[in-house]
Order: structure tokens, then C-alpha cells, then sequence
């Protein structure tokens, strides 16, 4: 058992270790962004900054903190400022409750590879990410802008319609693992299926699901092709027009940390979380399953960033009726379907 | 101990949030005074131990209700309230009514029970998320579907209203082009 003075040393500590990996993890999901558009569009990307470009973000984080803090004049301006804060609080916060590994002792201290392990995470983590659209939603109607706005009215009205696809999308696998606990959910799926397919969500049939998930994770995170909210081409940059300096960088952090928020969730829910092939000397077997958990992360990003570069922009109208003519009804088929299987399974 | 000290700053900050909305000139700040007390009420769940109700109370009442009204008011770009001095009758008739209220309910508790139990503030409340599905899904079942069949006639009722006088299409349905002239 755990003392209170030990119990709030560890936390603190952990709560900095994610916190600097997080925001390392941002940094480089930039770079990994400007690099890999750069190649699919036949250009080099960020290479005069250190070795292959690799200083990129630290010259980025320096040029944002000596730019110019501009507050542009009939803004609203308590809400204009509390807007970006929120934005960034609350993406910060979600990676709190994901899960990277198991149980591990560490001086003595045996913990768990995350900052809390709560029984209903994920849905303190779809509440907390659902709240992050009032950053969106405030800023793009305190710039008092006319893009502002109509981004900020894109953003709250894609966000909410997309949330509920979202949420059924989960539903499968909560019937499947029957439970809200992350940490559970990721257990459900260890071992294999007839000898070598992992156990994993996606090959146990929910791969319907994860393509609902997937659309709705862009449309959550105003990505490509769902980034109506700040399409350059007709709103200038949409709900952060007005913003500069930090304040601008501050909403481009919290659009990474979604990002990896988003493929965390994925890897956990449907992608089999931190199992894999665990192999070799105790120190490898200890890194391993961060390993497997941090290559799936990656390769959700991947995707995220490679249909960046491949996919134009929706249309509004295209968007909405995608998002309540074609995922909904797909996302309430699959828990039909799914719940049906169990329930005759049983 | 820390639960009680807890209660009272997140029931401060909720009663505090809720005059400021009703104090506040501008919509937009009422409406986030009012996403305050959600959240405060949703931490006051949460020390009652009903984590599940916590997260839907965020879920639902914070992160889609009032995104709703937040996005009306930026909708309709309303702006700041004028303020009035309030019709007189409110002034003669309604404070004294609200004191007789309070003081009335005040009185019944009192007389009533007047030893109440201590409040359980970390209750051991059967709010887990199996127990909330089988109350709702199995025992209730009936009051739950006839529920969900009222808001479904409500949400007609409100299709029909909002419906353009005389045109007895939904509002989904695109009218018929006008005739050009000439």
C-alpha cells in the first residue's frame, strides 16, 4: 500500500514524464508532418535545421515565443485570451488517463504506465475531449472576424455532429470487452486466434467500427479532408485568423496533442493497445510493450498525415451529410450487429 | 475531511457560477457560468462516488447541450443584454413570495426531521455503470422506452413549429423553385 507523501512524489513525477514526452511528441509530429508532405509532394520538407531538418521544432518554438503578441482591437478580449488556454489544458489533460503498458515496479514502487487508472477512462476521456470544442467555439466568436466565426460555427456544429459516430463507433468494443476501464479493454485483447491472428478489436470483427472511428477522429480534430473549420482557401485560417505569437502556437499544440490523443484511443480500443511479441533479456521485455504502443501510435499518425497529403477537402454540405446520411447509420449497424453476436454467443 | 472541504468549494463555486449567469449582461457569459455549474455539479457526483453520473453529467450537459446554446448565440450574434428595471408586480409580489418559499421549506424540514442522518458525502452509492444499465434496461424498461417515445414526440412537435407557416413539408424538404418573372 501506497503512502499519501510517496502516492503524490510519484504522481507529480509522473505527471512531468508525460507531460515532457507529450509535448516532445507534439514538437516532432510537426516535423514528421512538414518532412512527409514535403516527400509525397516531391519537395525535401525542413532539411537546414540540424541533421535532416531534426532542430525544426525547437527553431519553430523560439520563433513563436520572440514573435510579436498582437491582440487585434474590438476583440472580447477575457474570452479571446481564455480560449487557446482552454483548448490546450484540455488536450494536455486527456493523455493523462491513457494507459502506455502494464503494472511495472520502479524503485520499489509498483504503479501503473500512466498517470491515473480510473474505472470509466474512457469516458472521462470523451468528456473531457468534448469539451475541448469550447476553445474552438470561443475563439473564433471573441476575434470578432467574420472568418473567425464561420470557423468557429463550422467547428462546434463538425464536432458535435461527428462526436456521436464517434461514440457508437466505441460502443462495439465496450460490448465485446465489457468494460470502460482502458486497462481492461487492452487485456481483453491479448493472445491469438487460431494460432497467429492477434486478439486484437479490429480482427475480431470490428473493423467497420474502426473505419467509423477513424472518419470521425479527422472530423474530431479538424484534420484533412474534414478541415472545414480552418480552410485556408475560403476563411483565411478559420477560428485562429486573429490570433498570433503563442496564442497561435498554443491552438496548433492542441491540434497535435488531439491528434495523439486520437491514435492512442485507436491503438488501445482497437488496435490491441501494448501486445505484442515479447521476446529476450527482462530489461527488453520491460520496454517492449511501451515499443508496440508507441509503433502503433506512430502508425496512426502516419495515416493521419499520409491522407493529409492524398485527399482533398470536403465540401460543408458533402461533410454533413457523410458525417448523418452515411456514419451514423453505419456506426448504429455495427452495435446492432455486434450486441446481437454476443448476446447469441452467450 | 478533504471530501467535506471539497464539497464546499465545488457547492460555492456552483452557486456562484449560477447567480453570476443570471447577473451577467452578455448570453455568452451566462451560458459558460452555466457550463461551470455543470462541471461543479459533475465534481460533486464524483465525490459522492458516482463516477458514472460525473461523466455523463460532463458528456451530455457540458460537452453537447450547452455547445448547443453557445453555438445559438454565436449563431444569432446576440449581444448585450439592456437592463431594466424590472416590472414592479415582481418587486411587490415576488421577493416576499420567495422568502414565504424558502422560509416554508425551511420550516417543514425543521419540524419534520429534526435530527436528519448525516449526509453521506462518500457515499457508498451504487452508481456503477453495470448497476445504472440493469436499473434502466431491465427494471425500468417500460418507463425508459415510453420516455424516449415522448422526447421523440416532442422533437415532431418542435419540427412542425419550426416549419414555415402553410407548408406542411419538414424543414428537410427543399421548396419548390419560384416562378421567374418573365
Amino acid at each position: 500500500m501506497l503512502t499519501i507523501t510517496t502516492f503524490v512524489v510519484v504522481t507529480v513525477i509522473k505527471i512531468v514524464i508525460a507531460l515532457l514526452v507529450l509535448l516532445t511528441a507534439v514538437a516532432y509530429t510537426t516535423w514528421l508532418e512538414r518532412k512527409l508532405v514535403g516527400h509525397i509532394q516531391n519537395r525535401w520538407g525542413p532539411q537546414r535545421v540540424g541533421p535532416f531538418g531534426l532542430l525544426q521544432p525547437l527553431a519553430d518554438g523560439l520563433k513563436f515565443i520572440f514573435k510579436e503578441d498582437l491582440t487585434p482591437p474590438y476583440v472580447y478580449k477575457t474570452l479571446y485570451i481564455a480560449a487557446p488556454i482552454l483548448s490546450l489544458t484540455l488536450a494536455l489533460t486527456s493523455i493523462s488517463l491513457v494507459p502506455i503498458g502494464n503494472w511495472v515496479t520502479v524503485g520499489g514502487v509498483y504503479t501503473p504506465l500512466e498517470i491515473t487508472d480510473v474505472n470509466i477512462g474512457l469516458l472521462i476521456i470523451l468528456g473531457i475531449t468534448s469539451l475541448g470544442v469550447y476553445g474552438i467555439a470561443l475563439a473564433g466568436w471573441s476575434s470578432n472576424s467574420k472568418y473567425s466565426l464561420l470557423g468557429g460555427l463550422r467547428a462546434s456544429a463538425q464536432m458535435v455532429s461527428y462526436e456521436i459516430a464517434l461514440g457508437l463507433s466505441l460502443v462495439g468494443v465496450l460490448i465485446m470487452s465489457g468494460s470502460l476501464n482502458l486497462r481492461e479493454i487492452v487485456d481483453a485483447q491479448g493472445g491469438h486466434m487460431t494460432g497467429w491472428i492477434p486478439r486484437w478489436n479490429i480482427f475480431r470483427g470490428q473493423f467497420v467500427a474502426f473505419f467509423v472511428y477513424l472518419a470521425a477522429a479527422f472530423a474530431e480534430t479538424n484534420r484533412v479532408p474534414f478541415d472545414l473549420p480552418e480552410a485556408e482557401t475560403e476563411l483565411v485560417a478559420g477560428y485562429h485568423t486573429e490570433y498570433s505569437s503563442m496564442k497561435f502556437a498554443m491552438f496548433f499544440m492542441a491540434e497535435y496533442a488531439n491528434m495523439i490523443t486520437v491514435a492512442s484511443i485507436a491503438t488501445l480500443l482497437f488496435l490491441g493497445g501494448w501486445h505484442g511479441p515479447v521476446f529476450g533479456p527482462w530489461w527488453l521485455v520491460a520496454i517492449l510493450p511501451v515499443f508496440w504502443f508507441a509503433l502503433k501510435v506512430f502508425g496512426f499518425i502516419f495515416l493521419y498525415i499520409w491522407i493529409r497529403g492524398t485527399l482533398p477537402r470536403f465540401r460543408y454540405d458533402q461533410l454533413m451529410a457523410f458525417g448523418w446520411k452515411f456514419l451514423f447509420p453505419l456506426a448504429v449497424a455495427n452495435v446492432l450487429v455486434t450486441s446481437l453476436i454476443v448476446a447469441l454467443q452467450k | 475531511m478533504l471530501q467535506l472541504v471539497l464539497f464546499f468549494v465545488f457547492g460555492i463555486i456552483a452557486v456562484a457560477a449560477a447567480v453570476n449567469l443570471l447577473a451577467q449582461r452578455h448570453p455568452i457569459n451566462s451560458a459558460l457560468s452555466l457550463i461551470v455549474v455543470m462541471a461543479s455539479l459533475a465534481t460533486l457526483f464524483l465525490l459522492m462516488g458516482a463516477e458514472f453520473l460525473a461523466a455523463i453529467q460532463v458528456i451530455v450537459y457540458a460537452g453537447a447541450i450547452m455547445v448547443l446554446f453557445v453555438f445559438v448565440i454565436m449563431l444569432l450574434n446576440a449581444g448585450e443584454e439592456e437592463r431594466t428595471p424590472g416590472s414592479r408586480v415582481a418587486m411587490l409580489l415576488g421577493f416576499p413570495a420567495v422568502v414565504l418559499l424558502a422560509g416554508l421549506l425551511a420550516w417543514t424540514l425543521l419540524t419534520h426531521n429534526p435530527h436528519p442522518a448525516p449526509v453521506e458525502l462518500s457515499g457508498r452509492f451504487v452508481g456503477s455503470p453495470t448497476a445504472i444499465a440493469q436499473l434502466l434496461f431491465r427494471d425500468f424498461l417500460l418507463p425508459f422506452e415510453v420516455t424516449s417515445v415522448l422526447i421523440l414526440i416532442a422533437i415532431m412537435g418542435a419540427v412542425v413549429l419550426a416549419s414555415p407557416a402553410g407548408t406542411t413539408t419538414g424543414p428537410g424538404t427543399p421548396e419548390p423553385p419560384a416562378k421567374r418573372e418573365g
